[in-house]
């Protein structure tokens, strides 16, 4: 089945012109209509427009266009609904955005366009980001693959499901806190957030300005290292992305790791983390050891208030940049008898409960007198974190620990106790505090029921080569991202 | 005048957060570190706000309606969170400077020079209300 294969499968064989891209566009689509009904990874998505996409591509494809410059060539990939793809809608997982219809690309979907994919579908997310499980949008709960009474982790749930049911070759998704790597763990594929300023954030509505990243969905290390090289880059529409020189990704996946030193955090043995993930994440060590790499006993001793100071910053930075949704320029109105009135009574009809909740903290920990307190010490507490992983790289190469704490828990489950929610973040929060890159590889299953879990490597800035060297070595040794949820 | 924030219609207090007329922030002193705080600017004794919070007010300086049992369930559930982020006491942070972004980059320029930028019809395609090239808003002077 086309819509099962990697990147480099399908751009082989597209390469060597034994499947079109049309044929493999349509077993995603087809795939869509057959599990998506039960996951409903995706809010909408034009088939028209991506078999069009497809009919381009194959053109080129026959041409010989494939080349170095175009790796995506004929290649579907789906996107998380808070990037801006022109001509297509735009809604966040919310209803304030009414029937917003995007007027330019963001800069990585003009990436991913230039490099030849097909750009289609907008998948569900929690709303503006805002959660881990994918309950919180406007357009209903995304199931998780492996069992769908249960969540498929957030906010890129959307994305995370659509890779794992095999509904898009590979998917785009957003990570402020863990919002690609803990769903990637919880549904079992690959989730890549890059170090801050790797990737422009132009076109990406933005959560937390300090923390957003964009990053890939892939079922494979490979297929992540291919789509982070076509996205990274300096981009003048962005001036937080980093002029730093792109390396070939892919070249980088050597398979050896003799004699790189691991960094096991002390601290993220926490007492909720679940026997079973430990267990999976211990044998994940034995095997990193096996293939040659040492283990070193670190300290992060910041690591317990970074929830906290997540909650601060995210939920300051979140009430500034969500004001824009006034119900002026664009998306949903609901009049008022002056523009106040306007304001409020859109914003109160148009966010669901957590982004209310978090745009209120965020404009109490902002608020005068307040300021010092909660804000400006979070800062500083951010500024300590950062420190003891700048710390912690001097010894080591790459960082390991769990993704998320627990396996995907069932639908509902802490949707009526958001700090019960915030903490299942606790291992994926801290590397957007400190700006340091993270991914997630599929480490192993709970035993019953058959539910995926995630193995976390944590990279130096910019130190996105060695990081995912470790991940492909980890992976190509043990088979977990080679199973399939049967649906 | 920019916005109606006088109007005799609304229920709050004009927003000033100088001279604040809600009971709840009446103690608090006015922000003095505009901008990038420096330490020069540390408060004497970092204080945290009890777990209690007006959500009408807040909600209010947020631009959001709520209902009486959103204000209630929110008021609830912040008062939790708000209880958990206390935490952050703990640290002695006094010789720490803040990070307001990982990967800090001054003095990010671009060239002085014109480009093309979103054509009109595209930025008022999306709007709620627009005529003659303007967006339609409610009377702001009478």
């Amino acid at each position: 089945m086309l819509n099962q294969l990697t990147i480099s499968e399908l751009a082989a064989r597209l390469g060597r012109r034994e499947v079109s891209a049309r044929e493999a566009t349509q077993a995603c689509l087809d795939q869509i209509q057959r599990v998506d009904g039960k996951i409903h990874a995706f809010i909408s998505h034009d088939a028209a427009d991506a078999l069009a996409q497809a009919d381009a591509a194959d053109k080129l494809l026959s041409n010989g266009g494939r080349g170095a410059s175009r790796p995506l060539l004929g290649i579907p990939v789906a996107v998380k609904d808070v990037l801006a793809v022109k001509n297509q809608p735009l809604n966040c997982g919310s209803k304030i955005l009414g029937k917003f219809i995007s007027p330019y690309d963001a800069t990585a979907i003009e990436k991913l366009k230039a490099a030849g994919a097909i750009v289609f579908g907008r998948l569900n997310m929690d709303e503006f980001a805002m959660g881990s499980s994918t309950e919180n949008s406007a357009f209903g709960v995304t199931r998780n693959p492996w069992d769908i009474t249960r969540i498929p982790g957030g906010s890129s749930g959307g994305s995370a499901a659509a890779v794992a049911a095999d509904e898009c070759i590979a998917s785009l998704g957003t990570d402020t806190g863990g919002s690609i790597r803990q769903p990637a763990a919880l549904c079992g594929c690959v989730g890549l957030k890059p170090t801050y300023g790797r990737i422009s954030r132009y076109g990406l509505v933005a959560f937390a300005s300090s923390l957003d990243q964009i990053g890939p969905f892939t079922k494979d290390v490979r297929d992540a290292a291919t789509l982070l090289g076509v996205m990274s880059g300096h981009d003048l529409r962005d001036s937080t992305s980093v002029p730093q020189p792109v390396p070939d990704y892919a070249a980088a996946l050597t398979g050896d790791i003799k004699g790189l030193k691991l960094g096991l955090p002390k601290e993220y043995m926490i007492g909720g983390l679940d026997p079973e993930v430990k267990a999976a994440v211990d044998a994940a060590v034995k095997q990193l050891e096996k293939l040659g790499a040492e283990i070193v006993e670190i300290s992060l001793p910041h690591t317990d208030y970074a929830v906290a100071t997540y909650y601060i910053i995210a939920t300051a930075e979140a009430s500034a940049n969500l004001a824009r949704f006034d119900g002026i320029r664009y998306g949903a109105r609901v009049d008022g008898n002056d523009p106040i009135e306007l304001y409020s009574k859109t914003r109160g009809a148009g966010f669901g409960p957590e982004v209310k909740r978090r745009i209120i903290l965020g404009t109490y920990v902002l608020s005068s007198g307040y300021y010092d307190a909660y804000y400006l010490r979070a800062q500083k507490v951010r500024t300590l974190i950062r420190n003891d992983f700048l710390k912690a790289f001097e010894k080591v190469d790459a960082i390991v620990t769990p993704t998320s704490p627990t396996a995907a828990f069932k639908i509902g489950e802490k949707s009526d106790d958001p700090l019960q929610m915030y903490l299942s973040d606790i291992f994926t929060i801290s590397c957007n505090l400190a700006g340091i890159c993270g991914v997630s590889v599929p480490c192993g299953f709970t035993k019953n029921p058959k539910l995926p879990l995630g193995l976390q490597l944590l990279g130096k800035p910019f130190g996105e080569e060695t990081m995912l060297r470790v991940a492909h070595a980890y992976e190509q040794s043990t088979s977990w991202h080679q199973a399939k949820a049967a649906l | 005048m920019i916005a109606n924030e006088f109007s005799p219609r609304s229920s709050y207090p004009p927003l000033n957060v100088f001279t604040p007329k809600n009971p709840a922030i009446k103690s608090k002193k006015p922000r003095t570190d505009f901008g990038l705080s420096t330490l020069r600017f540390e408060p004497k004794l970092s204080r945290m706000a009890s777990a209690e919070i007006d959500v009408k007010y807040v909600a209010h300086l947020a631009r959001i309606a709520l209902t009486p049992d959103e204000e209630k369930k929110i008021g609830s559930q912040l008062g939790h969170i708000l209880g958990y982020i206390e935490k952050l006491r703990e640290l002695d942070v006094t010789k720490v400077e803040p990070t307001a972004h990982a990967v800090p980059l001054v003095n990010v320029t671009r060239l002085d020079e014109i480009r093309p930028s979103l054509p009109q019809e595209d930025a008022l395609r999306n709007a709620p209300r627009q005529a003659n090239g303007l967006f339609i808003v409610p009377k702001i002077v009478e």
